[in-house]
């Protein structure tokens, strides 16, 4: 078990590393040189020059690309053109919002997903698992930004019942011990700002969750159709084990194996579909700060996120893999 | 692997796999099933709209109507009137007329995103395939980074290196699915090596060039169309997702469903069904592609075959 | 008074859009405690279909039963799906033939012999874990101990299968059901298996059904033999008078088309002409006519009716004459 750890995340590492070159090379695709792009609209033939001896842009491109690394490597991820923050900064106070957010999205998604997969498949055939399937089709279909919008307009607006953006009301005012709004409440007792928070939440993680959902419903309902039809099924019924027993150690521990990869896989998808989402429910966390800087071509700020997504999502896959050996005895003699 | 395979590489595979042979009768069986219907009647619809859209429209979708912006207030976009079906948009537009031609431009933008991304993605699977080897080796490797990276995300990365354009959102679009059909014709030529057919040509001393161009592309080519189905669908949806970030395309007057939907959003307050059309409109023709491609995969997948 | 006895068991095949199909067509036989039968036939004769419609194991959708199945006087196609798992692993046992996907990949090969002994003897994880690796040892497996905490990827074929023993016979079950035990099995481990199968139920003194398409297999194991054919019985017999005076066509062709060592050099074999699919409804005639060389005009016309004969049972307008059965008798 621990040779396997070992191995993949061994192997993770020349991903990382051709990640690394590969946002390292995106900078320099722009048009003028990085020079320009940092400088933005300050940019005189002068002060790129001026850059560019600073930057050491003079350098050997590899001397240039282990200084990158080295100051990646120390989370230095140069300023913002906009703000002047430090990057990493601003990174580390919008990062709690956007882990807030996606847990939320893929609990809610897990917790209504896989039982109806699972219900899908029981009852296969029959209206609910037909109602299911186009209810899975329909939900990859709508694209995230819309449900937002559609969730926020419906009930927001037609009918008040949830605050249409932000995660709090400016009116109470929270202490912020984590960053995460809804666990800051209970830890300083303020139990008011809880619930304001998981107010604000119900609609952008309902949105965000709704491409999570329809796969795993998906994954699962295949995933126990399949497993349904195996022979060792059939040995488990001819042992005389209970419908409960037989349901629970061998259809759905193996069922949800393909499942909980997907889970995992998940995490891509809910990346992208953060930024979206944020932008429409105004939510202040990466998503939001990845969008500003798209608008405001701030590209060191791009340049730090678009890195750091890519290696969560590395790191998330290698965990994943991980827990999939776990899981599944077979996987580890690989 | 597991018994059922999620990794998005693993699933392109598979369907290399599945559609090296009778793609003939994969397609007689696909229109047999009634998803596969709705799915090319939308699809159908949807074409017909974008050809002759321009000539069906009530009135000229990229003028403005004074009538219209006279009434145009900060707080009020005239709804439906006599001659404008759906009233005006932010501008003073004919609603209506936009939202027709949309289809146009939509598809435009859908296919030639998908185009774009299937040239280059069979070039470099192709190569792949074809040579083997460590040429393979390196190709697959960096696809395989490439579809590692979120979508949505890769696309924003190449977008925001290239000038705000329509031309943008579609190669930025193509990139998500270059890896994708890279893979997926170097999975179907790699099956169609071990094939009979191609050991027999080999054995028989036919060149190689002949060999990949009269023997194996063309059973390749089913999977290709199946993805390619798929991939419209979502190619649309991003390049709506790229629109709305305010990356694409800042020229308003262009009619085309993304676009609009990404300006309509801030007058959700104002007048909604700015963004809803144009919204319900991608959400129809990307779930017709789906169902059709859905379909069509399935047909293809060896377990269904009878 | 029979330990199991099978009245006029029929199984229909229904799937939405094609036509309906009789696996098994009114097959009635009988086992005795502690004895051992045979279920000889080819793919698509029916054999495995009339064991798992014992078990009450075909999906309820689509598969419609009659007949009647009595084991120890109580019917079982009339039982719930709660009373057939009462009985299931605790009076009937059953070992299937592919060891590999039989047997639950993600979980030890303990705790899928424990779980029977918990469900039926209700015993302690702890009793029931000592009980595991005893009942291991008596099917030779090497090291059970050990055994007990793998999985069964670990395992090679033949182990694999003696674990599948061990758990249909954890509870001592008065009947077990064999499905082609060794077919997926290296021939040097078929010999084994077989033999092991026999000490046990004859230690036990536990009845058994043994289904095979090898009447090798069927010739070391078997008291009594139904020879089946397109879902009906068309011989029984007991095993010697089986192997020395075979009478229905189908049985004598097999035993024909066995090569064997002392045969003449250059001697061609002799298979059943055509194949299984070349068969006619037994509504209209006899299904083997088409293959058969005895066939004759009645034989594709009138079904035959299975019979008594000499002792056994015969379902053949034509049944092979006294003559030829010196051939079969020298091969013995």
């Amino acid at each position: 078990m621990l040779r396997f750890t070992v191995r993949r995340l061994l192997q993770a590492i020349p991903t990382l590393f051709v990640l690394s070159v590969l946002v390292f090379a995106w900078l320099r695709l722009l048009p003028g040189g990085p020079a320009t792009a940092l400088l933005g609209d300050k940019a005189t033939p002068e002060k790129v020059a001026a850059m560019n001896a600073v930057l050491g842009l003079d350098d050997p491109i590899v001397i240039q690309y282990f200084r990158f690394l080295g100051r990646v490597l120390t989370g230095d991820f140069g300023a913002s053109l906009i703000t002047g923050d430090p990057v990493m900064t601003e990174v580390a106070r919008a990062f709690p919002a956007t882990l807030e957010l996606s847990v939320a999205a893929m609990f809610l998604a897990v917790l209504f997903g896989i039982p109806m997969g699972y219900l899908a498949a029981r009852f296969r055939g029959r209206f609910l698992d037909n109602a299911t399937v186009v209810t899975t089709l329909v939900g990859v279909a709508v694209p995230v930004f819309f449900l937002g919008f559609l969730l926020k307009y419906v009930f927001t607006q037609e009918i008040a019942l949830l605050p249409p953006s932000g995660r709090q009301d400016v009116l109470i005012d929270a202490t912020r011990v984590t960053g995460i709004a809804t666990l800051d409440g209970l830890l300083t007792g303020e139990f008011d700002a809880t619930w304001d928070a998981i107010l604000h939440l119900i609609l952008p993680s309902i949105a965000l969750a709704s491409i999570p959902f329809a796969v795993i419903v998906r994954i699962t309902r295949a995933s126990v159709l399949d497993v349904q039809g195996e022979d060792f099924v059939r040995t488990a019924d001819s042992k005389g084990l209970t419908t409960p027993v037989v349901r629970r150690r061998h259809v759905l521990r193996n069922a949800l194996l393909p499942v909980s990869t997907t889970i995992g896989l998940q995490t891509g998808l809910l990346m992208s579909g953060a930024v979206l989402t944020e932008k429409v429910f105004a939510w202040g966390g990466l998503g939001t700060l990845l969008e500003q800087a798209i608008q405001q071509r701030d590209y060191p700020r791009l340049q730090g996120l678009i890195l750091l997504f890519a290696t969560v999502f590395v790191l998330v896959n290698l965990l994943v893999d991980i827990s999939y050996a776990i899981i599944d005895p077979r996987v580890r003699v690989r | 692997m597991s018994i059922l395979s999620t990794r998005k590489a693993d699933k392109i595979d598979a369907l290399a796999e599945g559609g090296t042979s009778l793609a003939m009768d994969a397609l007689r069986r696909t229109f047999r099933n009634p998803v596969a219907i709705i799915g090319l009647v939308i699809v159908a619809l949807f074409v017909i709209l974008a050809i002759i859209a321009p000539f069906i429209a009530p009135k000229d979708p990229y003028v403005p109507y004074p009538e219209l912006q006279n009434q145009l207030t900060p707080s009020n976009i005239p709804g439906p009137m006599p001659g404008f079906v759906l009233g005006s948009d932010q501008n003073g537009y004919d609603f209506f007329s936009r939202l027709l031609v949309g289809a146009q431009q939509t598809l435009f933008v859908g296919v030639f995103a998908t185009l774009i991304g299937v040239a280059i993605g069979m070039v470099i699977g192709g190569l792949a395939g074809a040579f083997g080897g460590w040429v393979d080796t390196v190709l697959m490797r960096l696809t395989d980074i490439m579809l590692s990276i979120p979508s949505l995300l890769l696309a924003i990365s190449i977008a925001a290196l290239l000038p705000g354009s329509q031309w943008t959102v579609i190669i930025a679009v193509a990139m998500i699915g270059v890896p994708v059909f890279a893979r997926l014709l170097r999975g179907a030529m790699m099956a169609q090596r071990s094939s009979d057919h191609v050991l027999a040509a080999t054995a028989l001393g036919v060149k190689r060039r002949t060999i990949v161009f009269r023997h194996m592309l063309p059973n390749s080519i089913g999977p290709v169309i199946v993805q390619a189905t798929l991939t419209l669908a979502t190619a649309i949806i991003d390049a709506a997702a790229l629109s709305f970030l305010g990356l694409g395309d800042s020229d308003w007057r262009r009619a085309e469903w993304g676009l609009m939907l990404g300006k309509a959003q801030e007058l959700l307050s104002v007048k909604p069904s700015l963004a809803f059309y144009p919204a319900i409109a991608i959400i129809i023709v990307a779930l017709g592609f789906t169902l059709l491609g859905e379909s069509m995969r399935e047909s293809l997948d060896p377990k269904n075959r009878r | 008074m029979a330990l199991l006895d099978v009245r006029d068991l029929s199984v229909v095949f229904k799937r939405k859009g094609t036509r309906p199909f009789t696996a098994v067509d009114g097959v009635s036989f009988s086992v005795e405690p502690g004895q051992t039968v045979g279920l000889v036939g080819e793919s698509g004769s029916g054999k495995s279909v009339t064991s798992l419609a014992i078990m009450g194991l075909l999906p309820k959708r689509g598969a419609e039963v009659t007949g009647s199945v009595t084991f120890s006087d109580t019917e079982l196609l009339t039982l719930s799906d709660k009373q057939l798992r009462d009985r299931r692993g605790r009076d009937l046992g059953m070992v299937f033939q592919d060891p590999l996907s039989s047997l639950n990949p993600v979980i030890t090969i303990g705790l899928q012999i424990t779980e029977v002994l918990e469900r039926h003897r209700g015993m302690s994880r702890k009793e029931a874990r000592s009980e595991a690796v005893e009942l291991l040892g008596r099917v030779g497996l090497p090291d059970p101990q050990r055994r007990i905490g793998e999985y069964p990827h670990q395992l090679s074929g033949g182990m694999r299968q003696r674990v599948l023993i061990a758990i249909a016979l954890a509870c001592q079950p008065k009947l077990l059901i064999a499905d082609e035990p060794t077919t997926a099995l290296d021939v040097t481990i078929q010999a084994q298996i077989l033999s092991l199968l026999s000490e046990l139920v004859s230690e036990t003194d536990t009845a058994l059904i043994m289904i095979t398409h090898d009447l090798g297999v069927v010739a070391g194991l078997c008291d009594e033999v139904n020879v089946m054919y397109g879902g009906r019985i068309v011989e029984r017999a007991e095993r010697h008078g089986l192997f020395a005076r075979s009478r229905h066509p189908y049985t004598h062709g097999l035993l024909e088309s066995i090569p064997r060592l002392d045969a003449p050099r250059g001697e061609p074999l002799r298979p059943i002409k055509g194949s299984v699919s070349d068969n006619i409804e037994w509504s209209q005639g006899c299904a083997f006519a088409p293959r058969c060389p005895n066939a004759t005009d009645v034989c594709w016309s009138d079904p035959p009716e299975l019979v008594e004969d000499r002792g056994g049972m015969l379902r053949c307008h034509n049944p092979v004459a006294a003559a030829e059965d010196a051939v079969t008798e020298g091969a013995l």
